[in-house]
């Protein structure tokens, strides 16, 4: 027993409940990511810095379904609707002339988290196909609801008058300025998510995922944990929508679509179900492959299936499992 | 302490627990025996909270708990291990335990320190380790654990708890001698400071520890005694002991 407590810890933190940002990994990737926009400007190509902000915010949607699929082992097919009403609520106020980015992202923010919280709140009751049908159901609810309400839009969506406003000298109607403040906001709610996984509340959440009736057993109460789990990645989704409609100018039910929801699963077993980057690299192969591949064929989606199937099949645990067995060899 | 009222649980026309009253008394450690089927989990799922009882009332230090949730139960005191061992199979030993002593210490509602710098509860988890004889094996995947130290685990989770009364159901099941041995020298240990309500099919722990016994039958408490009481007992021993009583009263 001559060995300190902090040191028996620190042995341990390679475990499963274990996910560290790996300084190593991350700042070699932030550097990259902030030199990028001077770099596609000495290139001439600026289009890119479009694309990258557009990976970002997709990073950041995936990585809040991660949060509560990979981590806690809530498989949501509804997660659109979160990243939906948050784009919503950054369209809607715009239409009644807010354009403060100090009121309608946080608005989004608090729209993600309420409707996750209802809808969390009642699927939650329910398991495994249930539960994931359940979320289908209401996210497309949801989606009907928007369709219908022709106030906001309806089946055409609502285009935005400008991008948010953010003041400070800030003008987010530059393709780089704006790449520059997603990479803020998608950089510091990874952090977040990377905290909140490895302090209390994300071992009880890991702890759900490996055995609910344990943790009961423990004198967790599991539902209260499952649900603000759900509410924090609604809130966080809602969030990334906000971000995504700035990006466009645009909102329209189809953010809300099941095939949004899917797309966000797809990213996550590509990149990783529970690998903290997961949900990053998920978005970086999607988005990737949907780029390039468009520009050849108009059947790209048979070659991100071949691509999906490959994943599953040769690492079953996404690129990130892959990556990790080979750091290992 | 921890008793039940005409306790009932029906499943469809299945009797489980047919009012059953039992009383646990502070400090003791009281058994719980019966033949197989006779409703010693369903009793046990009852009184954790796993499950609801069809009628009747279970109070804890007096107050009734018949409605409160397994979880809010646990933090009165009164904790469960399982039957068929419920571990967290894919962690290590440290982090069952060190998961089990952060229930038991404040809220886990913190979103950004990090939970490895809290020395103090690794060290707590890993001293319930070395009570129940897994301190050799702290940084070990509990999945590759044998089924003896698995079985230790699910009582160290218990233990890990602090529990004011502790309900084992079966605590011994599948372990070898030597290990069920020193597990009745643990619980022995435990005597005094921690009530306990046992189910237990080996006789011979439940002869060693327990001050009452009562005996389950088709869901109904047929006698409540000491162990010679029991053993004497004719109905008891009609239903169940038959000659194993006899050969342990020899």
């Amino acid at each position: 027993m001559a060995e300190t407590a902090g040191g028996r810890a620190a042995r341990a933190a390679c475990g499963l409940l274990d996910h560290p940002v790996r300084i190593r990994i991350a700042l070699p990737l932030l550097i990259v990511l902030v030199a990028l926009p001077l770099v596609a400007q000495i290139l001439g190509a600026d289009y890119y810095t479009g694309v990258v902000s557009r990976i970002l915010i997709f990073a950041l949607a995936a990585s809040s379904l991660n949060l509560i699929v990979g981590f806690g082992g809530m498989v949501s097919f509804g997660h659109a609707a979160f990243f939906g009403v948050g784009a919503y609520a950054v369209g809607i106020l715009m239409q009644y002339g807010v354009t403060s980015a100090w009121i309608s992202w946080p608005a989004a923010i608090v729209a993600g988290a309420a409707f996750a919280l209802v809808i969390g709140a009642i699927s939650l009751r329910t398991r495994g196909v249930y539960f994931i049908m359940i979320t289908l159901a209401f996210a497309q609810m949801v989606f009907y609801l928007m369709v219908s309400l022709k106030a906001w839009g309806g089946e055409d969506g609502i285009t935005l008058a400008s991008r948010s406003r953010v003041g400070l000298g800030v003008d987010l109607a530059s393709d780089t300025q704006f790449y520059y403040a997603v990479l803020l906001v998608s950089a510091l709610a990874f952090i977040v998510m990377a905290r909140l996984l490895n302090a209390r509340f994300g071992h009880v959440l890991q702890a759900i995922h490996e055995n609910e009736t344990r943790t009961a057993a423990l004198g967790f109460p599991v539902y209260r944990y499952k649900l603000i789990g759900f509410t924090i990645a609604g809130a966080v989704a809602g969030l990334a929508g906000a971000l995504l409609a700035n990006q466009t100018s645009f909102v329209s039910p189809a953010l809300l679509d099941w095939q949004q929801s899917g797309i966000f699963l797809i990213m996550i077993i590509l990149g990783g179900v529970g690998h903290l980057y997961g949900g990053l690299i998920g978005a970086v192969v999607f988005l990737l492959i949907q780029e390039i591949a468009s520009s050849y064929t108009i059947y790209w989606q048979f070659i991100l299936g071949a691509v999906l199937l490959a994943v599953v099949l040769f690492a079953p645990n996404g690129v990130m499992s892959m990556l990790q067995r080979r750091a290992r060899a | 302490m921890l008793g039940t009222d005409r306790l009932v649980k029906r499943f469809g026309g299945l009797m489980a627990t047919d009012h059953a009253s039992l009383s646990v008394r502070t400090g003791e450690i009281h058994a719980l025996i019966g033949p197989n089927g006779a409703g010693k989990t369903t009793l046990i799922h009852q009184l954790s909270g796993a499950l609801r009882p069809t009628s009747g009332i279970i109070r804890f230090d007096g107050r009734d708990i018949t409605a409160t949730p397994m979880h809010a139960r646990v933090h009165l005191g009164l904790v469960r291990s399982y039957q068929v061992t419920c571990v967290y199979r894919r962690l290590s030993v440290l982090d069952n335990l060190a998961l089990a002593a952060q229930s038991r210490d404040g809220s886990s509602l913190r979103f950004w320190r990090a939970a490895r710098r809290e020395g103090a509860r690794y060290e707590a988890a890993a001293e319930v380790a070395e009570r129940v004889g897994l301190g050799a094996r702290l940084h070990q995947v509990v999945g590759a654990l044998s089924h003896g130290e698995q079985r230790q685990l699910e009582v160290g989770l218990a233990l890990a708890l602090q529990p004011r009364l502790l309900l084992l159901d079966e605590p011994m099941a599948g372990m070898g001698p030597e290990e069920s041995d020193r597990l009745v020298e643990l619980l022995r240990g435990l005597r005094g400071s921690v009530t306990m309500l046992l189910v237990e099919h080996d006789m011979d722990a439940v002869f060693r520890l327990a001050d009452r016994i009562s005996t389950l039958v088709f869901g109904r408490i047929i006698a409540t005694g000491t162990a010679d009481e029991i053993r004497a007992n004719p109905e008891v021993r009609r239903a169940y002991l038959g000659d194993e009583a006899e050969a342990a009263a020899a």
